[in-house]
């Protein structure tokens, strides 16, 4: 029988990559997905559990490791439980299927009349005396997944649907050694890389006097091209020795951004490759009432909590590196290529880092640990990035330009929408061609990838939710993939989806407003998705919403919507806010459908830190750039802190439906046109371009 | 070969020999005395992973050199409490589930605890106020807060206070 395998278990077939019970009573757990802080390992066990028939405490997650775990390329998109958890799901009931079979021949009976409870094989209610530690000999977990094997139906499940407590927070909250950070490997030294500019600058002089100076301890200089970097046993000596060597060597051929080029509006000139996608054109038809409106969004930083790390250790023909990027596979044979070596003679393991919402520094500095380690054999490097390196060489998501080109109908509704955006990419990761950093300053760096985002199939880059859900005849995409970029940009939380859902859901309020329409009233009316109108309608019940609110008075509410990718989960978004100079943030209340939910509490926290990161990035967040990067610490790139985050409620409904959504990136969209909404609503005039700073409030309301 | 620094962590006398009395006390923390609960994130006393208290005064250590705090008693997460007991703080954080990547927690609850030392009924706005010194990117700090009044409201019945 040929069963359509879920994509992830379709490319690891083989059971014994997903599922392995290495001693009695102990089952381990394979997932190609990482932990980012995000609970995922701790729902794949919620997964295993229910779908094995196991204890929760008997399993043991092993994830992102290429020597073990499978290939499920990187744990991004929000797809992690849509796609990795229902591929081990699947696998996990495959090798239930499979022990129940050997069960069965062993006790002369059908397999029908067996099932398993807490890993013991029973019959009737009643122990058999086989479980799957005394069957495991016999059992080979090396023969491909069929798909065959039943999942449990949604009311039979115990884990999946329950709020367990993640895995990963004990050790993190006792102050146990919980990150890559934490890491000490025997004879291990420690470096600190001093960065090349950008690709092409070169070390012009090097004051070795001068930066070991200041290290005040014993350090060595490692050099390889433009590749410099510096070593030592005493951490302290080599960090003191990084932060002098940006003053203490000189670069040439340096061009530095400027502020110009930090603003959006800078990417309207550029050289562009043009795509379009949708319905035709339907050029101006007569009797249309046209709509068209402009919203913008400038860079952003990853602003990891913590540098990014890296070790490596080269031995015996073998590199084995330790990373917290999002993705090992892709990130081995990326770092294959720059090292010329066979992908299979290096190992990559994942250790968790602070959370990375995407792209940051993780990959290069794991690159940085290795290029080093290969001058070093036999001794193992860690690379620990400083906090300004970290801000001003992660990949930051692009500026974005989004205009909205709508023709309406009698009754005010968009009948034709076009929405044209303009950005550079938001994939440069290494398994997409983007240059590792460390690799760009060795003797012969590898070609600059030729322009390229995120493939429409796995929901676009730049055009990420460009596409309205709302029921409109005719939509279409156009997108300007602007080719040059003053810095590299890559993916964040979300990509694309936060300004285009900015854009078209605040250019929705501007529509409803224009023929008096409640906003809720507005977004209903033009939506038949029944999930989608669900969660517009749940929110609006959480917020109390009323159709009549005064708008103008300095207090203001706003609503918004979207489902993720339009194939992940939905959310609807109200904001509550008032605003003076500043906008202070009262309120927040969420309703998702994702669908299946494993962990509830784990998808409200997901959902929750959504909604707040959103809502710093579009009330405080934008990168500077003045002769380089000017946002390069916690001062000149705040973030929304504890005394500004509102209140926020939470629900959850449809969570037993058949299928899981990802929510990780979801709520990111939605908060931000509610935000922009509410602002409209308080103000009686609205801010198109992101962040909210004071300065545009101000000048929104002088030229009221 | 070196100077010698004593001061006390976690009611154990340490003694440490250092080239350098520049180092900071979050390097001999991590690196001489392997506690690694107490985390860099900045190296510029901006965001608070590398909390600890100092005579019970919450500090950030990633540039505190090591000479200033001869003679004194540093206190660190480990410090705290532990799996086995662990401090009503760290027990609420636990129930509430306060954290996502979780690499802000432990500077968050150093600030947390020096807190409910001074103030053992804090509003919230005055909790907030509290953890400003501490950034946390990924988005708990609600969970963070409500975990915070929570071991507040044990510990005073703790206390009878």
């Amino acid at each position: 029988m040929n069963v359509l395998l879920p994509g992830p278990l379709d490319a690891n077939p083989e059971l014994s990559r997903w599922v392995d019970f290495p001693s009695v009573g102990k089952v381990t757990v394979l997932t190609g997905r990482v932990e980012l802080g995000q609970g995922v390992l701790t729902a794949m066990a919620q997964i295993a559990a229910d779908e094995l028939d196991v204890a929760l405490e008997r399993i043991t997650i092993r994830s992102g490791d290429t020597e073990n775990a499978p290939n499920e390329g990187y744990t991004a998109g929000s797809q992690s439980i849509q796609f990795g958890g229902v591929a081990l799901r699947q696998a996990c009931a495959d090798v239930r299927a499979l022990f129940l079979e050997q069960a069965a021949k062993v006790l002369g009976c059908q397999p029908e009349e067996l099932s398993v409870l807490d890993g013991a094989i029973t019959r009737n209610g009643t122990s058999t005396g086989q479980d799957y530690w005394t069957l495991a000999s016999a059992v080979d977990l090396s023969v491909k997944a069929t798909g065959t094997g039943t999942r449990k139906p949604v009311v039979a499940l115990k884990h999946i649907g329950a709020s367990s407590p993640r895995l990963d927070l004990p050790q993190k909250i006792f102050g146990e050694s919980a990150f890559i950070h934490d890491l000490r490997l025997d004879g291990m030294i420690h470096a600190r890389v001093v960065r090349q500019p950008h690709r092409g600058a070169s070390i012009g002089s090097i004051d070795e006097k001068a930066i070991r100076r200041a290290a005040k301890g014993s350090i060595e200089f490692v050099r390889n091209g433009n590749f410099l970097a510096i070593l030592g046993d005493d951490e302290s000596a080599i960090e003191a020795a990084g932060v002098a060597a940006v003053s203490h060597v000189a670069w040439q051929n340096v061009e530095a951004p400027t502020p110009m080029q930090q603003e959006a509006n800078w990417l309207l000139q550029r050289p562009a490759i043009d795509r379009k996608f949708g319905a035709p054109d339907q050029g101006n038809p007569q009797g249309r009432e046209r709509f068209e409106a402009t919203y913008s969004r400038g860079y952003l930083a990853h602003a990891s909590i913590s540098p990014s790390c890296g070790l490596a250790l080269y031995r015996n023909g073998k590199l084995t590196v330790w990373t917290h990027c999002q993705g090992v596979y892709p990130f081995r044979a990326a770092l294959a290529k720059i090292l010329k070596l066979e992908p299979a003679s290096i190992i990559v393991r994942h250790l968790q880092g602070s959370g990375c919402y995407g792209h940051n520094g993780a990959d290069d500095a794991a690159a940085d640990a290795a290029i080093i380690a290969m001058q070093k054999p036999g001794t193992p490097i860690r690379v620990r990035w400083r906090r300004e390196e970290e801000f001003i060489y992660e990949p930051k998501t692009p500026a974005m330009v989004v205009k909205v080109h709508a023709l309406l109908n009698e009754a005010g509704k968009p009948v034709d929408w076009t929405q044209e955006i303009w950005s550079p990419t938001h994939n440069l990761r290494p398994g997409a061609g983007g240059n590792l950093l460390g690799a760009i300053a060795l003797p012969e760096p590898p070609p600059e990838p030729p322009p390229n985002d995120v493939p429409e199939a796995n929901g676009g880059g730049a055009t990420r939710n460009a596409e309205p859900l709302y029921d409109i005849p005719a939509k279409r995409i156009l997108h300007h993939l602007v080719t040059e970029a003053p810095v590299r940009t890559s993916a964040l939380r979300g990509l694309g989806a936060m300004p285009n859902v900015f854009a078209l859901e605040c250019c929705i309020d501007e529509l409803a407003e224009r023929v008096g329409q409640d906003p809720v009233e507005y977004r209903l009316s033009i939506t038949g998705d029944a999930r989608a109108r669900a969660v517009i309608e749940k929110v609006a019940a959480m917020a109390k919403w009323k159709a009549d609110a005064p708008a103008g008075s300095g207090h203001g509410r706003g609503v918004a919507f979207a489902r993720y990718k339009n194939r992940a989960a939905y959310s609807a978004v109200v904001v509550e806010l008032s605003v003076d100079e500043d906008i202070r943030l009262h309120h927040i209340w969420c309703a998702t459908d994702a669908g299946l939910v494993i962990n509830p509490d784990g998808v409200i926290n997901q959902l929750e830190g959504g909604v707040i990161q959103s809502a710093s990035w579009v009330l405080k967040e934008q990168v500077r750039f003045d002769n380089g990067v000017a946002s390069f610490d916690w001062a000149t790139y705040p973030v929304l802190k504890f005394s500004e985050v509102p209140e926020i409620d939470i629900e959850l409904i449809n969570t037993k439906d058949e299928v899981p959504l990802g929510v990780g990136e979801t709520t990111a969209g939605p908060t931000a046109a509610a935000i922009g909404n509410a602002v409209s609503h308080a103000l009686g005039t609205r801010i198109r371009d992101l962040p909210l700073t004071r300065d545009r409030i101000m000048a929104a309301l002088l030229t009221q | 070969m070196g100077k010698k620094f004593d001061f006390s962590v976690n009611g154990q006398p340490v003694s440490v020999s250092l080239d350098n009395e520049e180092t900071p006390l979050l390097n001999v923390l991590r690196n001489e005395l392997g506690l690694m609960g107490t985390r860099f994130g900045c190296g510029l006393e901006q965001c608070g992973c590398c909390m600890a208290l100092i005579e019970g005064s919450p500090e950030k250590c990633c540039t505190k050199p090591v000479w200033s705090v001869a003679g004194k008693r540093v206190v660190t997460i480990e410090g705290l409490g532990s799996a086995e007991r662990p401090h009503p703080l760290q027990q609420a954080f636990l129930d509430e589930q306060a954290g996502q990547c979780g690499y802000c927690l432990t500077g968050i609850l150093i600030s947390a605890k020096a807190l409910l030392d001074k103030n053992p009924k804090p509003s919230r706005a005055e909790i907030a106020q509290a953890l400003d010194g501490n950034i946390c990117r990924c988005g708990s700090h609600n969970r963070i807060m409500r975990a915070v009044e929570k071991a507040a409201a044990v510990m005073r019945q703790g206390t009878g206070r």
